[in-house]
């Protein structure tokens, strides 16, 4: 096993359970959004791992496509979130 | 580059992506807390360089720290009393208030045993040596997938299913966001400086789109870093005071919308009309066939991406007649 493969697998264990706890436990959903995407940044991060094969191979292509297309769909989702919380703090402030 | 220096990067990324992840979760304040996020994106950026996927350092340093960052720090400056309230003594933003103990110290428990499962099983996939068996069959067909950019050649040929129904995905977000509100009020016009500044840099994002659509055929680059670096432009745009950038409206906007999702289809189902199944392209015309693709995909993803940062369906302007 490669130096890198340990190192870069264990932060990315550590970042989605950092992002799992802090969505968890914050009360505002700001912060949650923000949590959650930290959290699929684990995720990808032990997908471009898996897909490390040493600083001279070629890595294998199929999981980068993966997280390209995770990463944009992360961002539409926040997107889409963000724009349930600016519909909810309207509700809010009308009431 | 030797190994000693190589161990020292790995080391100072990994050191600076943990703090920042952790200082952006636990920071009391919601506007710290996304800018040390975008700050995260960046080195995660070069974390992808290091890892040897330029193709996702590019997405990412485009959407994960900067589109993503704008989207969060439009969404701050609308949060009630957020003008007012900075500080830490905001109720709402702080962690762990009115939360017993025992609850927080369960869940992080809960968390730290999820997280050694997680490192266990994944230390253990290295050693298997059946995960090699995509990346032999991406580079024994790579010749006929009509590129040269393997990710290209996975994200557009092998793997188009993936890309169809996420650009799907981007049109039902956008559908969405248009349900739940209007559009944000426009920011005042920009002084002299930001705008000389962004005369000077929406030019330069738009060729670099085109590059980067163009150069992703055998090169890291492609559909999603040219349509973020797009929707950049646009963001630029709108901060310089510009109401609509250049969007336009009515039927015009529906196609650019949906033109990715659309032509895409329109390419897997004429596929089927040829005889061959769904999305499979014949390999004489595939590069022109993902270029068109990409081109329209480009399209879509960056209309997605700025109509996200806008909030809502565009308006006609007022001093021009309805």
């Amino acid at each position: 096993m490669l130096t890198a493969q340990w190192l870069y697998g264990i932060s990315a264990c550590l970042i989605l359970a950092l992002g799992l706890r802090a969505t968890l436990l914050h009360t505002s959903l700001l912060r949650r959004i923000i949590a959650i995407n930290i959290m699929g940044t684990g995720v990808f991060m032990m997908l471009v791992i898996i897909a490390y094969r040493g600083p001279d191979a070629v890595p294998d292509p199929v999981p980068h496509a993966l997280v390209l297309t995770g990463i944009v769909v992360a961002v539409s989702a926040t997107a889409l979130a963000l724009a349930l919380l600016r519909r909810l703090n309207t509700e809010k402030a009308d009431d | 580059m030797n190994i000693i220096s190589l161990y020292l990067v790995d080391i100072l990324l990994v050191i600076s992506l943990l703090s920042l992840a952790w200082a952006s979760l636990t920071t009391a304040d919601a506007r710290r807390s996304v800018i040390l996020f975008m700050a995260f994106g960046l080195v995660l950026a070069l974390v992808w360089a290091r890892l040897l996927a330029p193709d996702v350092a590019l997405a990412e340093a485009a959407i994960g720290a900067g589109l993503s960052g704008a989207l969060l720090l439009a969404a701050i400056g609308e949060q009630p009393g957020s003008s007012i309230n900075v500080n830490t003594d905001h109720s709402e933003d702080v962690q762990d208030s009115n939360r017993s103990v025992v609850v927080t110290w369960t869940i992080t428990g809960l968390c730290a045993a999820l997280a050694i499962i997680l490192a266990w099983t994944l230390l253990q996939t290295f050693d298997n040596v059946n995960n090699k068996a995509t990346a032999q069959a991406v580079s024994e067909n790579l010749t006929d997938s009509g590129v040269s950019n393997p990710v290209t050649a996975v994200l557009l040929n092998f793997r188009a299913y993936d890309t169809l129904l996420e650009l799907a995905v981007l049109l039902s977000a956008v559908l969405g966001i248009f349900s739940l509100g209007g559009i944000r009020s426009p920011y005042q016009l920009a002084g002299p400086v930001f705008d000389g500044l962004a005369r000077w840099l929406v030019p330069v994002l738009m060729l670099t789109a085109g590059y980067l659509l163009w150069v992703g055929a055998h090169a890291p680059g492609g559909a999603f870093q040219a349509g973020a670096t797009l929707a950049a432009a646009a963001v630029v745009l709108r901060l310089a005071g510009h109401h609509n950038i250049g969007l336009p409206q009515g039927k015009s906007l529906h196609i650019i919308m949906t033109i990715g999702v659309g032509l895409f289809l329109l390419v897997g189902l004429s596929m089927l009309a040829l005889g061959r199944s769904f999305l499979d392209y014949p390999p004489a015309l595939a590069g022109t066939l993902i270029l068109v693709i990409e081109t329209a995909a480009m399209i879509s993803i960056a209309a997605t991406l700025v109509l996200a940062f806008l909030g809502g369906r565009p308006q006609m302007q007022k001093h021009k007649p309805c």
